[in-house]
């Protein structure tokens, strides 16, 4: 029912400023617990870096989960193929990587991590067209068949490069640290910084200044409207399928530099805060998706420091707590 | 006068249930069919069985002669088909003109068609670059009306555009489509507002569990009391 007339003022919107506030009050709320700034400022570093990555791979679970109403369990199959295709890509190129020179690093690295991006995205679309498409609008046998897809994808990774762990060790420019007086803060983690921001904006300004980011963001509150409107949305739903995916191909390469390793399990710990994160954020929200990751990324850094033993359980507690709060996640995008 | 669209046999199941259970009906050209019925009687599902978004099970459906019950919603909205469901349907996170940016398709908005649509709805000049969330219900009604006729429309479906809306906007709503159907539109309008559906209909089919039960000229609809009661439970009045 309405209660304002045609001619009425328009109540202001209200800026959902709570979850924006939520990691700065974090970070603040944990100054004195950790005690020394310059600790404090390392975890923070870190929290971005780590919160950075989780968003990249993340980011595309999210449209997925909120424009296509999939579950894909299978996420963690992108990400890991991914890191596999890099150290394909880097392993003639060893002695490019170990150079002193940022740029011959990057020239390097940058195709690889493309070339990562090229081969789960087009993953993406196998998986769209050959387990996700029988099963739109079925979440259970979404759940079974992405579950299944992961499994096989895992096997094949070990069928193809055995069950040892592969080095993939960092670029020799993005060792070691920015020293600024007591603080030091990791090359690699400033880099992650800017790239999840790079993303992020990019993301954002698909969504909010064309067209196409325009019908995902119809596509996510309204799917069957969007259809109505004469947009094919079936072919909107494979673009961000497989832009996910390329996504977190990306991502897995960062965590595989980030830890210097890569195996065919590495999506299993992934997975979980990725999960968490989505939720966390709101399903279908890049926004919520982007605070979610650095508050599991906060979390999980400052609370391992402060209270070790509660890191195991601590983002399954951060998900608890936010739910409690927001029962849709931090910005509630669709009715789902 | 020729029909536009022409229903023949159509049967819809939503899940196990049977929904449309042989729906045969036409909405002439250039005119305003009112669907009228108790709740549940299946004016939504026709509406949307029209539309594509619920498959029809079986029989024909045709728009301006070519057979559209096996098209894909996107393919009918592109034959000239505008749907304004009765949630609205409006795109909270998305601006007024962003709203339109979409429902203009693949040209740029008329800015002719603009100025007309602001004529009736000034509201929605005035929040162009709000988002849509936040406007009132009425304001939200008019945009999803805007959207469906920002581009030239063969036929308009429309789901209870009155519904819940204080007098002062349904009167705006009842002067818009009056302009609309002024201008030539087709309309197939479900609408339980008595008052708003003597103004605007010129025919009426009338549903049943399913089933088209009454045929006829809108005024002698409104005019028949007795008939009113068979058909609806209870006389036009009491709807408004």
């Amino acid at each position: 029912m309405t209660d304002l007339a045609a001619t009425d003022p328009l109540p202001k919107p209200k800026r959902d400023l709570a979850p924006i506030l939520l990691p700065v009050a974090l970070a603040l709320v944990t100054i004195p617990l950790i005690g020394s700034p310059s600790t404090w400022l390392t975890l923070t570093a870190a929290s971005l870096a780590m919160g950075m990555m989780i968003f990249i791979m993340a980011s595309g679970l999210t449209l997925v989960f909120g424009l296509m109403d999939v579950l894909n369990f299978g996420h963690g199959a992108f990400i890991a193929v991914g890191a596999y295709v890099a150290t394909l890509v880097l392993a003639p190129f060893a002695t490019s990587i170990q150079a002193d020179s940022l740029w011959i690093n990057l020239a390097v690295l940058a195709p690889a991590a493309l070339l990562s991006m090229a081969v789960s995205g087009a993953l993406g679309l196998v998986v769209e067209r050959v387990l996700i498409l029988p099963v739109y609008g079925q979440h259970l046998k979404q759940i079974l068949m992405t579950t299944g897809g992961l499994i096989v994808a895992e096997q094949t990774l070990y069928a193809l490069w055995g069950p040892q762990i592969i080095p993939m060790p960092l670029p020799a420019s993005l060792r070691g640290s920015f020293i600024l007086g007591d603080v030091a803060i990791a090359k690699y983690r400033v880099l992650a910084t800017l790239i999840g921001l790079a993303v992020f904006i990019a993301i954002q300004l698909v969504l909010n200044r064309t067209k196409l980011g325009l019908l995902i963001r119809a596509g996510v509150e309204n799917r069957e409207m969007v259809e109505a409107l004469g947009y094919r949305i079936r072919r909107l739903f494979l673009g961000v399928f497989m832009t996910g995916s390329a996504l977190a191909g990306l991502g897995g390469v960062m965590w595989a530099l980030y830890r210097e390793q890569v195996h065919a399990s590495m999506s299993d710990e992934l997975t979980v805060l990725i999960f968490v994160v989505v939720i966390i954020g709101g399903l279908g929200s890049i926004g919520g998706c982007f605070i979610g990751a650095i508050l599991v990324a906060m979390v999980a850094n400052y609370g391992g420091f402060l209270v070790p033993k509660l890191a195991l359980v601590s983002n399954i507690l951060l998900m608890v707590a936010i739910l409690m709060w927001r029962p849709r996640g931090l910005y509630a995008v669709t009715s789902r | 006068m020729t029909d536009l669209l022409k229903l023949s046999g159509v049967h819809t199941h939503i899940g196990r249930y049977h929904i449309l259970q042989g729906i045969d009906l036409t909405v002439p050209q250039g005119q305003v069919t009112m669907l009228l019925g108790r709740n549940g009687a299946g004016k939504t599902t026709t509406l949307r069985t029209i539309m594509g978004l619920w498959q029809a099970s079986s029989g024909e459906i045709s728009l301006a002669g070519d057979r559209i019950e096996s098209r894909a919603t996107p393919d009918i909205a592109r034959l000239g088909v505008g749907y304004v469901p009765e949630s609205m349907a409006v795109f909270s996170d998305l601006t007024v003109k962003e709203n339109l940016v979409l429902a203009a398709r693949d040209a740029p908005m008329d800015d002719k068609q603009l100025e007309w649509i602001f004529g009736f709805f000034p509201a929605l000049r005035r929040f162009w670059l709000s988002r849509a969330g936040s406007l009132s219900g009425g304001q939200k009604q008019m945009l999803s009306i805007a959207r469906a006729i920002i581009e030239p429309r063969k036929l308009l479906l429309i789901d209870e555009p009155t519904k819940g809306l204080a007098p002062a906007i349904v009167m705006a709503l009842i002067e818009c489509l009056k302009e609309i159907k002024r201008k030539g539109a087709t309309i197939l309008l479900v609408e339980q507002n008595f008052f708003a559906a003597r103004e605007l209909g010129d025919n009426v089919l009338v549903m049943d569990n399913g089933t088209i039960v009454h045929r006829g000229e809108m005024a002698a609809l409104a005019a028949d009391v007795p008939l009113q009661e068979r058909l609806l439970g209870l006389s036009l009045e009491a709807h408004q």
